[in-house]
């Protein structure tokens, strides 16, 4: 067969092309503030270590207008990364099968919802009453 | 019978000995609520520009051969309605394949390569004599791989993964759902040599769970399921691991 001069197209800009794809690139970004969020939180760990007076300043910090502003941006993003994570969740899991049919992944992604919601509420308790 | 109305038909053409690059052509077609998006590109074909390229077989979303883009998102043609796009549509060849011409794609690397890379037949431990039987196996071994083994190779998940299309280096999620076909097999042993693929960045670690590929997949294969659950295979053959927890040895 004669070689025949084939069209390759160009792959820039492809997350924007589809829906599907923006969805994607939003999950893999709001891991970024996820990262930085625990970044700060081990900071005021370090912070700990050295001292009240260290803890202290890093507490005051957080208090700032820049800080609370980030905190709530990095709340909505961790909250979608949450989201898309027990999305995706199924599709890591093995194959479950319960009396010879498959697992629902609905289940999969709900016990995720539940874990979730289990785990929050726990700290939440911790950190309110004791 | 209800009387034919008529869609706008965006084609992507591409003429290797004329273009340097593809354009857009359109055309008027008529259409009853019946019509596929196939039967829509044949009454093309037929009536109006006989040069207009583009592969089919069945008819009936088995084959494989039909697959498009339509507005945008990979589907069989002739699994798809002319009527759910009224009053335009845009038909243009699957993603991340060079377009050969018109609507027609180079499918070599999938055919040659990947395909067969990923040794897609069974591989049992020890061969036996046609006298001895067959290789028994029950029901509940069957499931084990019967939804992967519906593929039917039409390449609209890799016209759905965008990193295949970043690095056509990588297996992608049809090849890569095949591997896990047959290592899930019980008649199988082969695994061991399917491995160095599986755990390769171009195998199962090209993978970042977009996840589009088993959204798309006419044939609810779940190429995504496939190569993520085989993540922790890896990882675990990387720890040496895999051997103790596959009963079945290898090949």
């Amino acid at each position: 067969m004669a070689q025949v001069k084939a069209y390759v197209r160009p792959m820039q800009g492809w997350w924007r092309r589809n829906p599907y794809f923006v969805r994607y690139m939003f999950r893999e970004a709001s891991s970024v503030f996820l990262a930085i969020y625990a970044f700060i939180l081990l900071v005021g760990l370090a912070r700990l270590a050295q001292g009240e007076a260290a803890y202290n300043a890093w507490l005051t910090a957080l208090a700032s207008p820049a800080s609370v502003v980030f905190h709530w941006f990095a709340l909505l993003t961790v909250g979608y990364h949450a989201y898309t994570w027990w999305q995706v969740a199924p599709k890591s899991a093995p194959d479950i099968r319960i009396g010879g049919r498959p697992l629902s992944q609905m289940v999969i992604t709900a016990g995720g919802w539940l874990a979730t919601l289990g785990a929050s509420a726990l700290i939440y308790v911790i950190v309110r009453w004791m | 019978m209800a009387e034919p109305r008529t869609i706008k038909i965006e084609v992507l053409r591409y003429n290797p000995e004329r273009d340097l690059e593809p354009h857009f052509q359109t055309f008027e077609v008529p259409f009853t609520p019946d019509t596929s998006v196939l039967q829509g590109l044949q009454y093309i074909k037929d009536h109006l520009d006989g040069s207009l390229t583009f592969r089919w077989s069945c008819r009936m979303a088995i084959c494989g051969s039909c697959g498009k883009m339509v507005n945008g998102k990979p589907v069989l043609s002739c699994h798809t309605f002319l009527r759910d796009y009224y009053p335009k549509v845009r038909i243009e060849p699957l993603d991340h394949f060079p377009i050969l011409r018109d609507l027609a794609i180079d499918q070599t690397d999938f055919v040659n390569n990947k395909l067969p890379s990923v040794k897609p037949y069974l591989m049992p431990k020890d061969e036996k004599p046609v006298s001895e039987g067959p290789f028994l196996q029950t029901p509940a071994q069957l499931q084990q791989y019967y939804q992967y083994s519906q593929c039917i190779n039409c390449l609209l998940c890799y016209a759905a993964c965008p990193q295949y299309g970043l690095n056509a280096k990588f297996t992608g999620p049809a090849a890569l759902a095949l591997l896990h076909r047959y290592n899930a097999d019980s008649r199988d042993q082969g695994w061991e040599e399917r491995a160095e693929l599986l755990d390769a960045e171009e195998g199962v670690w090209g993978c970042t769970l977009v996840g589009y590929c088993s959204e798309v997949c006419p044939k609810q294969v779940d190429p995504a399921h496939a190569i993520n659950q085989n993540k922790v295979n890896s990882a675990m053959d990387y720890f040496g691991l895999l051997k103790f927890l596959m009963p079945r040895g290898g090949a």
